[in-house]
């Protein structure tokens, strides 16, 4: 039986402990085993909770036993990304910086993912502070893609991605703050949401770029990424930057697949030099799909994206120089140094210094230079120009361009070896060249799998951009590709991933 | 310490002319603090008022306080500012342990308030038009008290206590721009410029601005120029002069200082100075050289702030008379001298008094007691006119029962005391101590006949027409009532018994 549950989706396994065929804590128990099975392999996480995931479980079927109403998600376990601040559970962000913090209060996200009845498994891996793309920044160890152990899992949710495609957990949570949800879904042959700035409570999680950073969902398909994002979304009263208005009908989107008379734009910009063929290839025959289904097909011109990867390597610095400030060892997480006879700016140097990894470090010193006088104008107020560039090139695409979405390759690559571009940051950062405009302009943009790229056979991930507020357009679309793709290979993509 | 050489104040404004920027800080009495719903009461336990917002812990988020927003307008419209139609907060990053989010959510170039100015009276009654750069809001710091040094400064100390209590309280504060031309009172305008200020926050009850609680603080910015010349020389910053007296001294000290200096060929060090209540005096702290960057950015967790015009011209409406003009119209009202109103300024009597009035007394009643019998016991006590208790009420019925003559004043002398002891109302001390004048002939004739029969040699010069000895007999009778006869009524009394006419 633990092998059936652990394969079933989100959606399935809330359908099947609602009717009582299982109990909750049956399922949670299955991916505990399951975790306990691979993880040593895998590394998806950094902290199981095992115990308050069992009393998660039973207090849902207590909940069924006495005859109460049970919510969508209700006893469907989670894999929740280490950057939200879960209630006397470690949060370390993959820094050693926060080893040993136990956070006095829920996130925003935990209290809804609580509310909702869903079981938050345990913590995932992640590149430090969410800088990168293939979670080998995290300061714990790299995660392995179960596609292929010796390749990256995406970054920086590459902990919740590898959960996922190891059946570890039917439902993940990510951060996506220039790709963070979408690459480690392309790569790893599963689904991830960055939905519009302010759709999802930033009040727990923790900061890298406050102006570009968004939580969303992870799943192995539309569905259950519809049902997690209605979980987590809303106003909420202590993010000043979410939004207050209704959530977007998504999972009614979800559940009606249709791309029917639909206006679908590609940009020009996300093709060329560094894409990979076999990638290019299974996006090609996205877009001849999505013209089967009846949409039509247009190209689109974005000429300020070319700007995106220079503007985002400026603004995510600058803000994540001053984020990070607060970690100075004075209140919270690590402390070095502090024997009795250095000063309290020599210990934050020291705590400082041994606390971040190199890949952070690199960061902070870039935008603390892009915001220092004399220099802000020129980068961090060009940043920010190009940045309302790239708004308008949405706009016109949106707006004059009369397109219901854009599409692209998610990445320009499937899943690299461990280790190969580590040292070669330029290389990191060009693995999120197509989703980083939608996180500088702020709209919602998905992932699915499109296949695997024949030279490797590793997934490519389809990436889907709607206008913000119309995160319902991705499910839509994304419904439809995800049907139509499925009854061609007659499975589910993942279900090529050798066995783990 | 090393001595530092001045030149007398008469001469240093022979040679040189003072320029001066004020920078006040105001902490809001705002419920809550900023950016978090903590509260912002004062003396509570160490970081007993903290949170995860204001605490800086990871993940955590700052939301504005709206009355904090409110009252930052209000004191930009009560100093004749523009409002911003749109602005941002931004963050100014330094590193210090008592700030926890090593940044401080600031405004930097977008200012809620802007291009005012702030008429102050100085003592004679001439008005000098301070002009108001900005006025913006920002949050406060946490409280870094260090241990184990000899003077409680961060240098020889072993250790340091830090209390957040404090990070993230409100603070409103108001850049003047260059003050020119108060020439040789320039101190004097800086202490009237912050003292009218002070009234005007208070008046706008926006906080209590508490100079001796830290709710209101003071850098005096100073710069020299040889008189005739228009370049403004290289200034001193004196931060935290947090009296009303220590901001004029403060400003005299760097104008003696500074033309010490100058005079001496001497060149004036761009630094920030710690003032010293003791001596009057200023040492130097750090040099502010243009290393100090703070890296100002817009703050991305906040949205702007952007005021609605509608709403700001409501709460012009509703914006108290200015203190000056208040204090002028009542000054005009009670018919007090300019000096006399300083006076009651000073001993914080004036609303007191307006509220004495409101309450039945006349102005000059009202005055009396304030300004005599309760400032002489509240400064006896060491308190605050305010603090005695006795409400304004209470001393209008004093000043009511005086006025029929039910008290004289030394009776209501008696009866104030009986009221500030926590006896109850004026009227209960008269009826529990037996106070009220005794007029009733009866009972004093008894009074006045004894006198007599005890003093029969001024009686019979009172017989015999010398009419003013009667004022012997009247203390005796006054004495034997213990002063409660009505003494215009015992002196009646003895003439009429010693068939005298009065």
């Amino acid at each position: 039986m633990t092998a059936e549950l652990i394969k079933l989706t989100a959606a399935e396994i809330a359908a099947k402990i609602a009717s009582g065929e299982v109990t909750a804590v049956q399922v949670t128990e299955a991916h505990l085993a399951r975790i306990e099975a691979v993880d040593e392999k895998v590394n998806a996480f950094l902290h199981v909770d095992r115990e308050g995931a069992l009393a998660q479980a039973r207090a849902v079927d207590d909940k069924r036993a006495r005859g109460e109403k049970l919510g969508p998600l209700a006893g469907v376990p989670l894999a929740l990304k280490d950057i939200f601040t879960t209630k006397g559970i470690p949060t370390t962000v993959g820094s050693k910086i926060l080893e040993g913090w136990i956070p006095p209060y829920d996130a925003t996200l935990t209290q809804r993912l609580k509310a909702a009845d869903v079981v938050i498994l345990g913590k995932t891996n992640m590149d430090e502070f969410a800088m990168g793309s293939s979670t080998e920044n995290s300061a714990y160890g790299p995660t392995g893609n179960p596609w292929d152990l010796t390749k990256i899992p995406g970054g920086s949710g590459g902990g919740s991605s590898a959960a996922l495609a190891a059946y570890e957990a039917p439902l993940a949570i990510g951060t996506d703050t220039g790709g963070s949800i979408r690459q480690p879904a392309a790569v790893t042959g599963t689904v991830g949401v960055k939905p519009t700035y302010g759709a999802v409570s930033r009040y727990g999680m923790v900061a890298f770029s406050s102006s570009l950073d968004q939580g969303g969902p992870c799943a192995r398909t539309v569905l259950d990424a519809a049902l997690l994002h209605e979980a987590i979304a809303g106003h909420d009263p202590l993010d000043s930057t979410s939004i207050d208005a209704p959530v977007p009908p998504v999972v009614e989107a979800a559940r009606n697949g249709d791309v029917k008379g639909m206006r679908i734009g590609i940009v020009k910009q996300f093709r060329g030099e560094g894409y990979q063929a076999g990638v290019l290839q299974r996006f090609d025959e996205s877009v001849e799909l999505l013209k089967e289904l009846g949409a039509e097909v247009v190209e689109v011109d974005c000429p300020s994206f070319d700007l995106a990867l220079a503007a985002y390597y400026l603004i995510a610095p600058s803000e994540c120089s001053s984020n990070l400030a607060r970690f100075d060892a004075m209140r919270y997480g690590l402390r070095v140094g502090d024997d009795g006879t250095k000063s309290a700016e020599d210990v934050t140097a020291l705590t400082r210094e041994a606390g971040f990894g190199d890949e952070v470090k690199r960061r902070v010193i870039l935008g603390t230079y892009a915001l220092s006088s004399g220099y802000y104008d020129a980068y961090y107020g060009s940043a920010q120009k190009v940045r309302t560039l790239i708004t308008r090139d949405f706009e016109k695409a949106f707006g004059e361009g009369g397109v219901d979405v854009l599409i692209s390759p998610t990445t320009p690559t499937t899943a690299f070896p461990i280790g190969e571009r580590a040292d070669d940051p330029m290389a990191m950062y060009l693995a999120d060249l197509c989703t980083i405009p939608t996180n500088l302009a702020g709209n919602a943009a998905m992932s699915l799998p499109c296949g695997l790229a024949p030279e490797d056979g590793m997934p490519v991930g389809l990436q889907i951009i709607a206008p913000a507020m119309a995160d319902d357009r991705l499910y839509r679309v994304g419904a439809a590709v995800e049907a139509a793709f499925t009854a061609r290979w007659g499975h589910p993509l993942l279900e090529e991933a050798p066995s783990l | 310490m090393t001595t530092i050489d001045l030149v007398s104040y008469e001469d240093a404004l022979a040679s040189y002319d003072p320029v001066m920027g004020l920078e006040v800080h105001v902490e809001l009495g705002t419920r809550t603090k900023m950016f978090c719903g903590c509260s912002t009461e004062l003396g509570a336990e160490p970081n007993s008022q903290t949170c995860p917002t204001c605490l800086g812990l990871p993940g955590s988020l700052p939301v504005v306080n709206a009355i904090g927003v409110e009252s930052a307008v209000k004191i930009g419209l009560a100093l004749h500012c523009e409002i911003a139609e749109w602005c941002r907060f931004a963050r100014k990053n330094y590193f210090y342990p008592d700030m926890p989010k090593n940044f401080q959510t600031s405004q930097y170039d977008e200012p809620i308030a802007f291009n005012g100015y702030l008429d102050v009276q100085l003592e004679d009654g001439e008005v000098f038009r301070v002009e108001i750069e900005r006025a913006h809001m920002e949050e406060d710091t946490g409280k870094s008290t260090h241990v184990g040094g000899a003077t409680g400064r961060i240098h020889g100390a072993s250790h340091s206590l830090l209390d957040y209590n404090r990070a993230g309280i409100p603070l409103i504060e108001i850049v003047t721009k260059p003050i020119e031309g108060a020439g040789e009172r320039a101190p004097e305008v800086a202490k009237a410029y912050v003292a009218e200020l002070r009234e005007l926050i208070k008046a706008l009850g926006v906080s209590e601005a508490r100079m001796e609680m830290g709710q209101m603080r003071c850098d005096v910015n100073l710069s020299l120029r040889p008189n005739g010349t228009e370049k403004f020389g290289t200034r001193s910053e004196t931060k935290n002069v947090n009296s009303l007296r220590s901001v004029e001294r403060a400003a005299r000290f760097e104008i003696m200082r500074h033309a010490a200096v100058l005079s001496s060929g001497g060149t004036i060090v761009q630094e920030t100075r710690h003032f010293h209540e003791e001596d009057g005096s200023t040492t130097a702290g750090r040099i502010k050289d243009n290393a100090e960057d703070y890296r100002y950015f817009p703050e991305p967790d906040l949205v702007p702030v952007a005021p609605a015009r509608e709403w700001v011209e409501e709460l012009r409406k509703g914006l108290p008379e200015l203190p000056r003009v208040r204090r002028n119209r009542l000054r005009e009202e009670w018919g007090v001298s300019e000096h006399d109103m300083q006076s009651i300024l000073n001993a914080g009597a004036v609303d007191l008094i307006v509220a004495t009035i409101e309450a039945g007394a006349d102005a000059a009643s009202a005055r009396k007691w304030w300004m005599g019998e309760l400032a002489r016991r509240a400064n006896e006590a060491g308190t605050d006119l305010a603090a005695l208790e006795i409400t304004p009420v209470q001393v209008a019925r004093v000043c009511a029962l005086v006025a029929e003559g039910s008290l004289n004043d030394k009776l209501a002398r008696q009866v104030i005391e009986g009221v500030l002891a926590g006896e109850g109302d004026p009227d209960a001390v008269v009826a529990a101590r037996g106070l009220a004048v005794v007029s009733d002939d009866s009972a004093l004739g008894t009074a006045v006949d004894e006198a007599i029969a005890a003093n029969a040699g001024i009686a019979d010069k009172i017989r015999a027409g010398k009419v003013a000895a009667a004022g012997a007999l009247v203390g005796a009778v006054m004495k034997a009532t213990r002063g409660q006869a009505d003494a215009a009524r015992v002196r009646e009394l003895i003439l009429e018994r010693l068939g005298v006419e009065g």
